[in-house]
């Protein structure tokens, strides 16, 4: 089955990951910006993280029939520091019309504190004020309820945020009731220990239906599986889901919310390609 | 939808063993401990997931109620404190 995973940091993976996502099935990706693994020293490290993003891993995929879509921010962790994170974000709207730039992302919490929420406030701003979509990452284990919550305050203050261009990432039983109920998309992570594994997200789109719904490996440099997101097609099947049912949440529902943003070009895979061997 | 039976059939080996780790796990720590009280809130924490675990009534909120437990509270009032 075609599927697209919304969320996956390819710039941490080996080309080997990209053949083996095409062998898959998946025909396109959407990288968010985040954090490297250590913390970046000047606003030209990003510089050079957004090239990297819109120019090299777009070549990347697509030497394996991947196209490649990205989002630009400076993610919730380096966002302690306030006067760098300002720089970065006076540099992304260099950025935002580049083919393949879908939005602000991945923007959120990380520790719940003060310089992270004037931040993410900033970021806000930012996506109002140039029209973009917003995929939001919130934090992990112990906050993420109270990092969610604040995330979603913070969304609904301002009256500016179309709840349908913002896809809350990293759901988990606790915190997709709410993000659900307000109209904004939801994203669950499919990780090998923390967040959800294939059972629990089917678990949840059983219970909540697919509507909004997606599901993403979120695969990086740290324990995680690129090729979560078969598993949750197999999974699905395995519960006698209907094709149609599964390829709504691992296909169309990526491409119903990527279209909102005006760099989204998604060349489907076409049949008709084979006519000139008939 | 499957039937209890069915997802007990696919699923209760991967419960059996699951549970078992969490066995041997508290053995290990008593046994770390040697007798002394342990002292860690997290024991407690897992107590009580242990406890809603074998809550009687049906529920389809367990995964829910867990999370709600291993989470820091949310307070509407933050903004007031951060001065935002």
């Amino acid at each position: 089955m075609d599927y697209i995973d919304p969320h996956i940091h390819m710039v941490s993976r080996i080309t080997d990951d990209y053949e083996t996502l095409a062998r898959m099935g998946c025909v396109a990706i959407s990288e968010p910006a985040f954090w490297a693994g250590f913390d970046r020293g000047s606003a030209d490290g990003f510089r050079d993280y957004f090239r990297q993003l819109t120019e090299v891993e777009p070549k990347r995929a697509a030497n394996y029939g991947i196209q490649h879509f990205c989002w630009l921010c400076i993610n919730a962790k380096e966002a302690e520091n306030v006067s760098l994170s300002r720089d970065v974000i006076a540099m992304i709207p260099e950025f935002l019309d580049r083919p393949g730039v879908l939005g602000v992302g991945e923007i959120g919490l990380n520790k719940n504190t003060r310089n992270e929420a004037i931040v993410f406030l900033e970021h806000l701003d930012l996506a109002a004020k140039y029209d973009q979509s917003i995929l939001i990452h919130t934090p992990h284990l112990e906050d993420k309820y109270q990092g969610t919550r604040m995330i979603l305050d913070m969304l609904e203050d301002d009256s500016r945020i179309d709840h349908a261009r913002v896809l809350v990432d990293h759901v988990e039983e606790h915190t997709i009731g709410e993000v659900l109920d307000r109209g904004f998309w939801a994203g669950m992570t499919l990780y090998p220990i923390t967040k959800c594994t294939p059972s629990r997200a089917v678990d949840m789109i059983e219970k909540y239906g697919p509507e909004r719904l997606m599901a993403n490996s979120a695969g990086d440099w740290g324990p995680s599986k690129p090729t979560a997101v078969p598993d949750l097609i197999f999974e699905m099947r395995r519960r006698g889901h209907a094709e149609s049912f599964i390829r709504r949440v691992v296909y169309d529902n990526p491409v119903e919310f990527f279209s909102q943003s005006r760099n989204f070009n998604l060349r489907p895979r076409q049949s008709e390609s084979l006519e000139h061997l008939r | 939808m499957s039937s209890p039976k069915q997802i007990f059939d696919e699923t209760f080996l991967s419960m059996r063993s699951k549970l078992l780790d969490i066995a041997a796990a508290l053995d290990r720590i008593d046994r770390a401990a040697d007798g002394v009280a342990i002292e860690d809130p997290r024991r407690g924490r897992i107590d009580e997931a242990i406890r809603i675990l074998a809550e009687d009534s049906p529920s389809d909120e367990r995964a829910k109620k867990l999370q709600n437990l291993f989470s820091r509270p949310y307070d509407a009032k933050w903004r007031r404190e951060f001065g935002l």
